[in-house]
């Protein structure tokens, strides 16, 4: 096996006293989307934070190899480590198309052009809004604009945080195509959903969390097979 | 009063309105990108037009010595700050930059001053000097509460404040200056005598106002501000680096003050301690803004200008009372007007 993009070995993240995060390790390989799954409140969110250097957190982060573990948000996303949040965490009062470049901000204006049209061929509907107040986008609208952002910036490892979360069936089925083409120009994915179902069907690795602990792992479709995910979370329709 | 009083009283008005617009567009700004109410920016107008006054009159100014002050206290707070994780190559640059650089300065000043430099190149020395105690005053105060509550940060900046003050009566002596105008010419619209300095002010305050909109409108770093103002995480999320906008902010804060107080030199005698005043009504302005909008906050300073003039001529006694005493209102309607803008949650 070669290099794994992201290591992480026995992390925790606390807020005050309460342990949201209990040494989780998490490994992923190259090329590959790996989804975490989990009900609402069980730490998803604080997890990719704490990969991302938001929230500070013990334990190891090695990303292609290299320790992160020290740095400051900035030097991770300079090392191709992307973030797309649960609150999207746009700049509600600037254009799309500002949006848009202030992804690439740490590229430079080379960049920017290069990018603004490989994001508009990807999201057409980005293009038909350049002009507009991102505040006054809809729901599926403002997850184009953040992952659109997000690639802006060249990310080796795009996390994304419920990217499917309130949008309209058909919004989210676009969403995960994406993720998928993602995938097959070589951005490797960590997945954050609680729409298992979908998230399943896309991944190649899965992990299971529970109050704050990993307590199940394995390849998607073994995992999609498990009768206690089934139960637990696949369920009669699940959650879509 | 008659018409030729009136006419007086308003260019007075919005020549200091320009002033305190300048001063308020910038309170706006250091607080949408750093959350930081600067009380001590009018320092800054006070150090700017008492930097220009002693390199008129040919001696060395006291912010020369206080920029060295400045960047050793940060080189070493900083390094003892970090003592754990920074690098002798961080601690090497910053000697070059805080400490050896601003020896560099004072050497420099040191050599010219006598010579009573021309204008002009007393007010690049001034901005050279006052310039880097932006950045300086937040790495020292604010940099480290990064990620306090507005309140906290608040009670840091009036402590900034009085320090400011203390070491202005240090470095500048109690006395009051004047400085040489930028234009010293008068004149005759019809029955009105426009002093040149006040078409200095306007014009200035013009040019830094549209310099500003194109540097927030159309260039990459101005961007950058202007979204970690709107969203600092997002900001942190593509990789803005969030303290070196914050330095920028206040470095735009301190060049903005100085030439502030450079323009208003002439006009007025200036202490040490005079900044206060003129800040206080440039923040009256960005408050009555609500901390937010740029057009609207120079409206209100060029309001609050107006107001100043005219009760100077019917109330001279009251003239600051009456200006203050508009917060009072105005405070009043912006709470009513937004109940729950109290603290916003990062
Ligand atoms: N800012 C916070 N302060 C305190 N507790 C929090 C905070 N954010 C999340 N939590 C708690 O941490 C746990 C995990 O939350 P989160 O990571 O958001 O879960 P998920 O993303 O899986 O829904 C929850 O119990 C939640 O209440
Ligand atoms: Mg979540």
């Amino acid at each position: 096996m070669n290099l794994p993009m992201l290591d992480i070995d026995r992390l925790s993240v606390s807020y005050g006293k309460v342990e949201a995060v209990r040494e989780v390790s998490l490994r992923m390989q190259p090329g590959t989307i790996v989804t975490v799954i989990g009900a609402n409140g069980a730490g998803k969110t604080t997890l990719l934070n704490a990969i991302m250097g938001v929230l500070p957190a013990p334990g190891a982060a090695r990303f292609e190899g290299r320790d992160v573990s020290g740095d400051e948000v900035e030097a991770r996303v300079g090392a191709g480590l992307c973030l797309v949040p649960e609150k999207r965490e746009l700049f509600t009062t600037m254009s799309v198309e500002d949006n848009l470049r202030l992804g690439a901000y740490r590229l430079g204006s080379g960049a920017i052009s290069e990018g603004l049209e490989t994001v508009f061929a990807r999201f057409p509907r980005l293009k038909e809004r350049r002009a507009q107040l991102a505040g006054t986008l809809s729901g599926g609208e403002r997850q184009m604009l953040a992952m659109g952002r997000a690639l802006m910036g060249k990310p080796r490892l795009l996390m994304l945080d419920e990217p499917s979360l309130g949008l309209a069936p058909r919004i989210v089925k676009d969403i995960f195509h994406i993720i998928m083409e993602l995938r097959a120009s070589g951005v490797s994915i960590l997945l954050v959903e609680q729409n298992a179902r979908a998230a399943l069907q896309v991944a190649d690795y899965a992990y299971v969390m529970e109050i704050g602990s990993i307590t199940m792992e394995g390849r998607a479709e073994d995992l999609a097979a498990d009768p206690r995910v089934i139960e637990s979370y696949l369920g009669l329709g699940g959650h879509t | 009063m008659n018409a030729t009083i009136a006419l007086y009283l308003a260019q007075d008005g919005i020549i200091n309105g320009a002033i305190y617009a300048l001063l308020g567009v910038t309170l706006v700004l250091v607080f949408a990108v750093t959350r930081v109410i600067f009380v001590p920016q009018g320092e800054f107008v006070a150090w700017g037009a008492l930097t220009l006054a002693a390199l008129d009159a040919g001696s060395v100014p006291g912010t020369a010595w206080l920029l060295v002050v400045m960047g050793i206290a940060a080189t070493v707070l900083d390094t003892l700050r970090q003592s754990k994780t920074i690098t002798l190559h961080a601690i090497g640059g910053m000697v070059v930059k805080d400490i050896a650089l601003p020896v560099l300065l004072l050497l420099a000043v040191q050599a010219i001053a006598p010579g009573k430099p021309a204008l002009w190149i007393s007010v690049l020395l001034t901005l050279a000097l006052i310039i880097p105690m932006g950045p300086l005053v937040y790495r020292l105060a604010f940099q480290p509460l990064a990620d306090a509550t507005v309140l906290t940060l608040f009670i840091a900046a009036i402590g900034v404040h009085f320090a400011l003050i203390g070491l202005g009566l240090v470095f500048f002596g109690a006395e009051g200056f004047r400085t040489t105008p930028f234009i010293a010419e008068t004149f005759r619209v019809g029955v009105l005598a426009i002093k040149g300095q006040s078409l200095a002010v306007l014009g200035v305050t013009a040019m830094l106002l549209a310099g500003l909109y194109l540097f927030f409108e159309r260039t990459m770093l101005g961007k950058a501000l202007r979204a970690t103002a709107v969203n600092r995480l997002g900001a942190r999320l593509v990789g803005i680096p969030v303290r070196s906008t914050g330095r920028i902010a206040f470095a735009l804060a301190a060049a903005i003050g100085a030439l502030s107080g450079m323009l208003i030199g002439s006009l007025t005698t200036i202490y040490y301690d005079s900044g206060f005043l003129i800040g206080l009504k440039g923040f009256v302005a960005a408050i009555a803004a609500g901390l937010a909008s740029y057009p609207l906050t120079v409206m209100a300073a060029l309001g609050v200008g107006l107001l100043e003039a005219f009760s100077a001529f019917f109330a001279s006694a009251f003239k600051e009372v009456i200006v203050f005493s508009i917060i009072i209102p105005l405070l009043i309607w912006r709470s009513l007007k937004a109940p729950h803008s109290d603290e916003e949650e990062e």
